[in-house]
């Protein structure tokens, strides 16, 4: 080649819990150029569907993962030939970095079965050959051997609980065999677990040690990347669905596959408690009543109970912060910022996004409301960079938009509460006015349910919280407001 | 019970047979006054007579049609070529006439080849190669790669007595090189048995002929490196092979290296490597690999005959690999 410059295209992290991702479609082949910024490669993981820009401009010199495998963030995918005209103009390289890979004198032949033979003279190895004896191809976590597939049927056993030593990580049937010899505990070094620290804390944030704290060989060094949950037990295999008449068989989607992996995940991790307490939301309706058509053509957004709600929520983690915290192992991170997650329904309702409001500690209502529509809308049209789901600290999800009175909902990973917005219905309520009298009026009430980690928040310190949340919606400041 | 080299073993066999049937009898070119180009028959035609010990003229096409035209008579003719490679001259008198006589007529064809195959000694591409993988590929044929003396013996007697034209590929390499024991007597033994040469539980080598012995001193380093444990199959005959030992052992280790010192394209190892994807699928935790050499003709030059031939350190590498797969 012309140019000695070579990139690596890599599996992009995209955001701090997804540890891999799954290549959905290569929009170049091995020869093509492609533009610096052009989409080199389609994606798939936990958070995000998304294209993956080129990092040079040059040419496709190797393609190191198929479409359909999974590969952990920060493996090589790709490999681009740096330059511009100068390389653009020869035919593409022998996919090789090693010209001794090219046979092009006599040696011994010694391939895999599935790949072609090296004609006698000079050719280009296959892209079988290629990966078959390049060591770093890492991809093998999700590739499972016939044996191996037919031992988990056989024992009922999840692959993801059984660590693997074989190229690339993938599970070997030695280590299936060594899983079952030790009645389910992994043989081998165990992944490092969910709540191990990944990483030091940011500045911003406070940790909490419990007593006693850690000997300091016992602090764990932080971890390169978050490794991916090891369920304790494992999980019994299901028998593949059939539908049978009336029935409809619903293949899970990516989201889908991802909302179920999180939501069981929490919910063996986390210890949930929900607490509810009802609000008289009847000053917040009048308000938002009076000041909604100003609002619209002052700002030209929609007012909308939601960023009132979520003012006042982020007004009392400041006073009661440990439920805006992670739990980490024996360890808090209490954050003094507040990424509000806001769950979105997508696709009728059938999926789930959960966009997040950076720093809505700084936000007013009108920045609040713009967000959370910009939010909504990027969600229902897909359109959320990765970013924009990652680092939630807090998460408010709202179902009372469609009539719901109660919920228990399930605490996002990585955080320690979510409150459960429900719906605004009048209802005959005792007041009391300020002369102690009381009678019956018809009032707006709301139910607001908070699931919080027993593990880290007690459940008079959730009342509490939820206490001033009341309080400020109870009390609105119409002075204060909109500005 | 004596210990013999490989090469004796097939020559006492072939006496012992000539001994007990007066209907075997040998062909060849320069195997009579001369012995054979590697004495095998040395001796014999003192002991048998000018004919029962033929000097042939040098036509391996009247060589193997004279052996089958004997045969049908009722004789059980054993030939020799020179080198195996001389025996793409005879090809249309194996393939056309002797492997379908049976199955035109319905006579027998008892006849031997024997065929002095294998590289490593600088023979050049015409003194090296080994030619089983085009007769495996022909129906009607029978064809035995021993790896042993025990088994030079043991095939050699057995392929006499088959009704069915059979090649005995005897590896130079092996001839005075290896020795073991070899029992006395009748020890004929059935076609398309196996022999497992170590056994292992890591990874299995398939192979035959010299190879067994490659694999063996790349089995021998693997487990001093690291202790893998290498399971090793030699076929012993490859017409008709022991599909139920190659499975049963690849449903054991679940990683199959097939090994053979014939070249890679459509080699007898594609056959057997294609059988345990068909038959043992389930069974594998690795994709089977072949160990072979290149397509490519064997080379004079003693340096890149050694990079020709697979060595114990190719398949050391091979094993390496596929035990971290």
């Amino acid at each position: 080649m012309a140019t000695g410059t070579v990139v690596d295209v890599v599996m992009p992290q995209m955001g701090v819990s997804v540890s891999e991702g799954t290549i959905t479609r290569w929009t170049k082949q091995v020869g093509d150029r492609i533009e610096a910024d052009e989409t080199i490669v389609e994606i798939s993981t936990d958070k995000v569907d998304t294209e993956v820009p080129s990092p040079a401009t040059g040419i496709v010199r190797e393609i190191l993962a198929n479409e359909g495998d999974t590969v952990p963030v920060n493996t090589r995918i790709a490999v681009i030939a740096a330059g511009d005209g100068a390389a653009g103009d020869e035919a593409p390289a022998p996919a090789t970095d090693n010209a001794e890979e090219t046979p092009a004198t006599p040696e011994t032949s010694q391939t895999m079965a599935a790949s072609a033979a090296p004609a006698p003279q000079p050719a280009a190895p296959t892209a079988a050959e290629e990966s078959n004896g390049d060591e770093d191809d890492s991809s093998g976590r999700t590739f499972i051997s016939p044996v191996v597939a037919r031992m988990l049927a056989e024992h009922g056993l999840d692959i993801n609980a059984i660590p693997g030593t074989g190229r690339g990580g993938r599970v070997t049937k030695k280590d299936v065999q060594a899983f079952i010899d030790g009645g389910g505990q992994a043989a081998a070094q165990a992944p490092p677990v969910h709540d191990v620290p990944h990483f030091a804390p940011p500045a911003e944030e406070t940790v909490v040690v419990e007593t006693p704290p850690p000997a300091p060989q016992a602090a764990p060094a932080p971890a390169p990347q978050p490794s991916a949950p090891a369920p304790a037990a494992p999980v019994a295999a299901q028998p593949p669905a059939t539908a049978s008449d009336g029935e409809e068989l619903y293949q899970f989607n990516t989201i889908r596959k991802v909302i179920a992996r999180h939501m069981r995940h929490s919910l063996d991790t986390a210890a949930h408690v929900t607490t509810v307490i009802e609000v008289d939301m009847t000053g917040v309706v009048n308000l938002r009543r009076k000041w909604k058509p100003e609002y619209q053509k002052r700002y030209g957004v929609n007012l909308t109970y939601i960023p009132f709600i979520a003012r006042a929520t982020i007004d009392a983690i400041g006073s009661w912060p440990w439920v805006n915290a992670e739990v980490r192992g024996e360890t808090a991170l209490i954050k003094r910022y507040v990424n509000l997650g806001m769950a979105v329904a997508i696709d009728d309702a059938k999926g789930l996004m959960v966009p997040v409001i950076k720093h809505a500690e700084e936000m007013n209502l009108v920045g609040l409301s713009r967000a959370v529509i910009e939010m909504a809308e990027k969600a229902r049209t897909k359109t959320l960079s990765p970013d924009e789901m990652a680092g939630g600290t807090f998460t408010i999800t709202n179902p009372g938009v469609f009539g719901a009175l109660m919920g228990t909902p399930i605490i996002p990973e990585g955080q320690v509460a979510i409150l459960d917005v429900e719906a605004i219905v009048k209802r005959p309520v005792v007041v009391t006015d300020q002369h102690g009298n009381d009678s019956i009026a018809i009032r707006h009430m709301m139910f607001l349910c908070l699931s919080y980690d027993h593990r880290l928040v007690d459940g008079a310190y959730a009342a509490q919280f939820m206490a001033q949340i009341k309080k400020s919606l109870e009390s609105w400041d119409e002075q204060a407001f909109g500005l | 019970m004596a210990t013999k080299t490989y090469l004796q073993a097939i020559s006492d066999g072939l006496r012992e047979e000539m001994r007990r049937d007066s209907r075997v009898f040998l062909i060849g070119e320069d195997i009579g006054v001369y012995g054979g180009a590697f004495k095998v028959t040395q001796g014999f035609q003192q002991e048998f007579g000018e004919d029962r010990v033929i000097d042939s003229p040098l036509s391996e096409t009247a060589i193997t049609g004279a052996c089958t035209g004997a045969a049908l008579m009722g004789m059980r003719p054993v030939c020799e070529m020179q080198f195996s490679d001389f025996v793409s001259c005879a090809f249309d008198q194996l393939v056309t006439v002797a492997a379908k006589q049976h199955y035109r007529v319905g006579t027998p064809v008892p006849i031997v080849v024997r065929l002095p195959s294998g590289g490593g000694f600088s023979g050049g591409p015409f003194h090296s190669q080994n030619p089983e993988g085009f007769f495996a590929h022909c129906p009607g044929l029978k064809i035995a790669c021993p790896a042993t003396p025990a088994d030079a013996k043991s095939l050699i007697l057995a392929a006499i007595r088959d009704p069915n034209p059979v090649l005995y590929f005897e590896h130079k390499h092996l001839y005075r090189r290896i020795k073991g024991e070899v029992p006395d007597g009748d020890t004929a033994i059935e076609f398309g048995k196996a022999r497992i040469h170590q056994e292992g539980s890591d990874l299995t080598i398939v192979t035959y002929g010299a190879m067994v012995y490659t694999a063996e001193e790349a089995a021998k380093a693997a487990a001093e490196r690291d202790g893998t444990s290498v399971e090793i199959i030699d076929l012993r005959t490859i017409t008709p092979w022991d599909k139920e030992a190659v499975l049963a052992s690849a449903a054991k280790t679940s990683k199959v290296i097939v090994l053979h010192e014939d070249t890679h394209t459509s080699g007898f190892g594609a056959e057997v490597a294609a059988t345990i994807a068909e038959e043992a699928f389930e069974s594998l935790d690795a994709p089977v690999m072949r160990i072979t050499a290149p397509d490519t003709p064997v080379p004079f030059s003693p340096p890149l005959e050694k990079a020709f031939l697979p060595q114990p350190e190719d398949v050391l590498a091979g094993i390496e690999r596929l035990a971290a797969y």
